[in-house]
């Protein structure tokens, strides 16, 4: 059985180009251009799943994105995707499609015996079974529903390829390459506005390949295609094939994926798979063409019902055949132009039409071509399981809600044609509400919300000239208005035949005393009779009638299941369509893949990694990293088979009996300039900064306007109108956003400059108490002495011929300075360092030791100041000044703020000084209290005290203060541990701060 | 996505901007005698308007300038930008 459904000549496939797949294991042939469902039809496979709901065996419907059932798992390059459209994705040597929400296979498929069950699983199945017993919702109901939820296997392995996203701009987005976006785009572009013309199907040309229609003498297709080479001839023009629009939001922002490598023979390792664009357009012409509804009847679901269009679109664009006995069942003109086609490659169709007797263009020609037509007919229900062998028909009655003369005629396949749906989703997005039209029994963009015209079918213009005409202009029209040009375009003549006018049937009764399924929504399982009792149930809002049935919900987005639906709420309620609403459509308008969502923002790209100028020679010299926001920070040097413990606590020793350095690049630096430069500070910082001398760095706390400590840091200054603030790493943007704030908006007269200078200057600290004996060396020409540079103090350097500046700041408690150069010379400073610390025993330290050192000092950082404290809290109400006022002083006179037990910085040893004190250890008094045992406090910030070689942390501890002396536990439920700990002061090491002095 | 023009900059995306609340609230001065109520009412208390807001944005990937934006809350139809002297 190889290719028995392809005609011998005609479509638009490349026939010299045969190419091999996989459908359910087995091999089959197709050729260049097909999809993969017009390359099984061609090997007349109809049964390619099963539904979602009662298991039926379901074949194609439509021939692109109003395709409810072919939802494939496919694999092509080893990559295995679920929910792949067989309608969509082009045939490619190689791939391999299985049939999905089936088991053992799509043949004999044990799941559908719901579909015998059906009656137990009316609408409503899950909120109403899955109520009661409670108990039962673990164990039994969920793991049902997980097992029976879903579609395709969604791989669990890392996704290979490359996704990329793109950034453009243009006057006008055009969306669809049918003939009304054909149009409007070659107007525009002739206006010279730079245009986007999107099209999601790798041809071009839309309804123009497949309806028999002249353009200026030119077939539909060879005009589309002459129109589209002119256009890629034009700079101002991009034309982007297998490009969906799929999103419209805010401001005319459009969001489009393009599929740019699954179709391609030749795959390079850098060709991204797919492709995200964002599009900012002054306007959007909205050329999306319509999707032709259903008319639903019993068993309408089995496999050989198609649309008729997507079944003349498989014989025109493809050469393939549905079915060789095939009925169409229309209420309009469409089907005549499918059975035309029909009979054209020799297969004698039945029409069955709805209406009475008619004439029109294509009626009479079919009646020329002795099509066998039956007016007034319906098909009542479909026969066959796993394909369509047969049907029952009627003759309706003059109100098309009953019918006689039944007969059963044999066939392999119906063609259903109930009318034209424009696809109006990007117009409902764009915030457009739509209005019904009564003409087409459908809705069609009202008022543009944004930048925005629907032109041709999408806005309900089912006319060819009609079409051209009205986006000829439309494209001329807004594009002059945005380039000031204005060149007269001909509109060209078109040949086109007149339909006459369609019928409202959309659902044929059922014969008495049989309930067969008539489905509504293909991809959900939702029949009429769901609808049915919804309503019964006393569902009114359309919204919720498809929550409650799920109408509409599938990955289709009702495509071909909304209007029907509709109609069916309204001919229940005795309603008309407009009454009853529509519900809101959102974006993607067809699925799109994570990967392309995310891009090249995934491993080590998901955000920036920011490096010191040293980062090489901490990498050289076993740095383990640590994450400070996207900064990269040695935590320890690894010496040996040392672990974090043991080479933080030899870090941190070595920086108390000699000298350690540590590169502290990543802390927040801002430059201050202007007069008024010491009054902000005043304001912003807590304490007092008006008197601060030239060459002096004081320490400074900023606050909220809530009072609550915002940073921390020191600020020099450097000349009479330059400071040098620092900020700490983790608040740097923070901080910089917050000087610009009070600056632009509060204090505008204020005349200050602020900006960072973080990557500009490369820091190092060296600390310990040889640690001005090492600076010495380094700067021989500057006196060094505790009398010329003393604690805060500031001076300029020539470090061997680079400039730098010196403060003698310290976080770690210890004598210490921080060098900063030029970041160009920080791993030149850094080396030079090294080299020449050599002779005092110098190591460099890690933020392990850095904490540990400033843990045990008792100096507050990130743990306490966590946006919970206020200064009063963490032992800095030194800090703040009564006499002016500055940036949330007010709220620091709360009432809470000032309670006699507010909470304050204290510090913890365990009693047995071994046990570490997991962070986040809540304080309880008594560990075997009932719960909820009374929370006293939290454990910040643990550390192995180097001095005193035991635990020490810190802690935010209710009445703190008081409590120095007092026993409790740390009890870590997480690590599952309770210490027993005693209260102490937070400052550990050195409390009167003589070190730092020396 | 909002297109929101800096008025020091242009067209720019969202992106390149940081939101920074409601756009009408004045700081009391420095040193002013404040009631607590009032004082709360200036930290924390914002009205949520539907409709027409007066917004403060940074062009934070940009020039680092605050600015004012009149939006719609519902519609997000931007209506006008402005610096923060100019008058609104």
């Amino acid at each position: 059985m190889s290719q028995n459904f392809r005609l011998n000549t005609g479509g638009l496939i490349n026939r010299d180009k045969p190419i091999e797949f996989k459908f359910n294991g087995k091999k089959y042939i197709g050729y260049e251009g097909d999809t993969l469902a017009s390359a099984l039809l061609a090997n007349g496979i109809h049964l390619i799943g099963r539904s979602f709901k009662y298991h039926r065996p379901r074949g194609f419907f439509g021939a692109g994105v109003d395709e409810p059932n072919a939802k494939m798992q496919v694999e092509i390059n080893g990559c295995s995707e679920p929910n792949i459209n067989a309608t969509e994705i082009e045939l490619v040597n190689g791939l391999s499609a299985t049939s999905q929400n089936c088991w053992p296979s799509v043949n004999f498929d044990i799941g559908a015996i719901n579909n015998f069950l059906n009656r137990f699983f009316p609408a409503g199945f899950y909120y109403k079974t899955f109520m009661w017993p409670k108990s039962f919702w673990y164990r039994v109901y969920e793991p049902f529903i997980r097992k029976a939820a879903g579609l395709g296997i969604a791989s669990l392995e890392k996704d290979k390829e490359r996704y990329e996203h793109k950034y453009e701009y243009c006057d006008l987005l055009v969306t669809g390459s049918g003939p009304a976006g054909l149009a409007s785009a070659y107007a525009a572009a002739k206006n010279g506005a730079k245009v986007i013309l999107a099209e999601d199907k790798p041809r071009y040309g839309g309804s123009l390949l497949t309806d028999d229609v002249t353009i200026d003498n030119l077939s539909g297709k060879d005009w589309s295609e002459k129109i589209i080479s002119e256009l890629k001839e034009m700079p101002n023009v991009i034309v982007k094939n297998r490009s969906q629009v799929f999103g419209y939001y805010d401001h005319n922002m459009m969001v489009m994926f393009e599929r740019t490598k699954d179709h391609l023979e030749k795959k390079t390792k850098y060709t991204p798979r797919q492709r995200l664009w964002y599009i900012r357009a002054k306007e959007v012409l909205l050329s999306t063409g319509s999707i032709e509804r259903p008319i639903v009847f019993g068993n309408n679901d089995t496999p050989g019902v198609f649309l008729s269009a997507a079944a003349k679109e498989y014989m025109k664009v493809y050469g393939v055949l549905i079915g060789k006995k095939p009925i169409i069942f229309t209420n309009n003109d469409s089907g005549y132009e499918t059975a035309i086609e029909f009979k054209k490659n020799g297969v004698d169709p039945v029409v069955l039409d709805t209406r009475e007797d008619q004439n029109s263009e294509l009626i009479n020609e079919a009646k020329d071509l002795n099509i066998m037509i039956k007016f007034s007919y319906a098909v009542i229900v479909a026969h066959g399981y796993k394909k369509v062998k047969s049907a029952t028909i009627g003759k309706l009655n003059k109100d098309k809600i009953d019918f006689e003369n039944t007969e059963q005629i044999d066939c392999d396949s119906i063609c259903v044609s109930g009318f034209w749906t424009p696809t109006v989703h990007l117009a409902s997005q764009s915030g457009n509400k739509l209005k019904f039209n009564d003409s087409i029994d459908a809705f069609v963009p009202d008022k543009s919300k944004q930048n925005e015209h629907s032109l041709g079918a999408a806005n309900g213009t089912f006319t060819l000239q009609d079409t051209l005409k009205n986006s000829f202009n439309t494209g001329s029209e807004v594009s002059k208005s945005i380039t000031k040009k204005d060149e007269k375009i001909q509109i060209p003549n078109t040949n086109e035949r007149k339909y006459s006018a369609h019928d409202k049937f959309w659902c044929s009764p059922l014969p008495k005393g049989k309930n067969y399924k008539r489905f509504v929504d293909f991809q959900n399982d939702v029949a009429v009779s769901d609808i049915e009792i919804a309503l019964r149930e006393g569902y009114r809002s359309i919204e919720h009638v498809k929550r409650y049935t799920t109408l509409g919900m599938a990955t289709d987005q009702g495509r071909t299941s909304n209007l029907n639906g509709l109609q069916l709420v309204a001919n229940v309620e005795k309603k008309i369509v407009p009454q009853v609403g529509h519900t809101t459509f959102r974006p993607p308008f067809t699925p799109v893949t994570i990967g392309t969502i995310v891009g090249r923002e995934v491993g080590k790209e998901y955000m920036p990694t920011r490096k010191t100028p040293m980062h090489h020679w901490h990498e050289k010299n076993n740095a383990v990293w640590v994450d400070a926001g996207a900064w990269k920070r040695p935590r320890y040097y690894k010496r040996g088979n040392e672990n974090l413990f043991e080479a933080s606590k030899r870090e941190a020793k070595n920086v108390r009996n000699h000298v350690g350095v540590c590169d502290v690049t990543t802390l927040g630096k801002i430059d201050l300039k202007g007069p008024d430069a010491a009054e902000f500070l005043n304001r912003v910082y807590t304490n007092a900064w008006l008197k601060l001398p030239v060459g002096k760095a004081r320490y400074g706390v900023m606050l909220r306007e809530d009072g609550i400590v915002m940073d921390d840091g020191t600020t020099t200054r450097i000349s009479e109108n330059h400071y040098h603030m620092t900020t700490t790493t983790a608040q740097a943007a923070n901080v910089l956003s917050h000087l610009e704030y009070y600056l632009q908006i509060v204090w505008p007269k204020l005349n200050v400059n602020v900006v960072s200078t973080t990557e500009q200057w490369a820091g190092a600290a060296i600390a310990g108490p040889k640690s001005r004996d090492l600076l010495a060396k380094l700067f021989p020409k500057i006196d060094v002495s505790n009398e010329a540079l003393p604690f805060m103090g500031y001076v300029e350097g020539d470090l061997f011929g680079v400039k730098a500046r010196i403060f003698r700041i310290s976080f770690s408690g210890e004598l210490a300075y921080e060098i900063n150069v030029e970041s160009d010379f920080g791993l030149f400073m850094w080396e030079k360092i090294i080299k020449i610390g050599e002779e005092f025993n110098i190591q460099p330290y890690g933020t392990e030791a850095l904490s540990t050192l400033r843990i045990e000092m008792g100096h507050v950082a990130g743990p306490e100041l966590d946006g919970r404290t206020i200064p009063y809290d963490v032992s800095l109400e030194g800090l703040v000044s009564k006499k002016k006022d500055f940036i949330g002083k007010r709220s620091l006179a709360k009432e809470a703020f000032n309670k006699a037990d507010r909470q304050k910085i204290v510090g913890l040893v365990p009693l047995d000084r071994k046990s570490s004190i997991p962070e986040g250890s809540h304080l309880v008094e008594n560990k075997n209290a009932k719960l909820p045992n009374p929370k006293l406090g939290h454990v910040s910030s643990s550390c192995w005290s180097v001095e005193n070689n035991n635990p020490f942390s810190l802690a935010i501890l209710k009445d703190g203060k008081n409590m120095i002396g007092k026993k409790l536990f740390a009890v870590s439920p997480l690590k599952n541990t309770s210490i027993e700990v005693e209260v102490m002061s937070s400052h550990y090491v050195d409390h009167e701060g003589k070190r730092v002095r020396s | 996505m909002l297109n929101i023009k800096c008025p020091y900059c242009g067209d720019r995306s969202q992106k390149e901007f940081a939101y920074g609340g409601d756009g009408t609230i004045t700081r009391p001065k420095l040193n002013q005698e404040i009631s607590d109520e009032a004082w709360d009412n200036f930290v924390y208390l914002r009205k949520s308007p539907r409709g027409k807001h007066i917004e403060l944005w940074h062009h934070i990937a940009g020039c680092r300038q605050w600015f004012k934006v009149e939006r719609d809350t519902t519609t997000h139809e931007i209506f006008r930008t402005f610096k923060p002297e100019e008058e609104f």
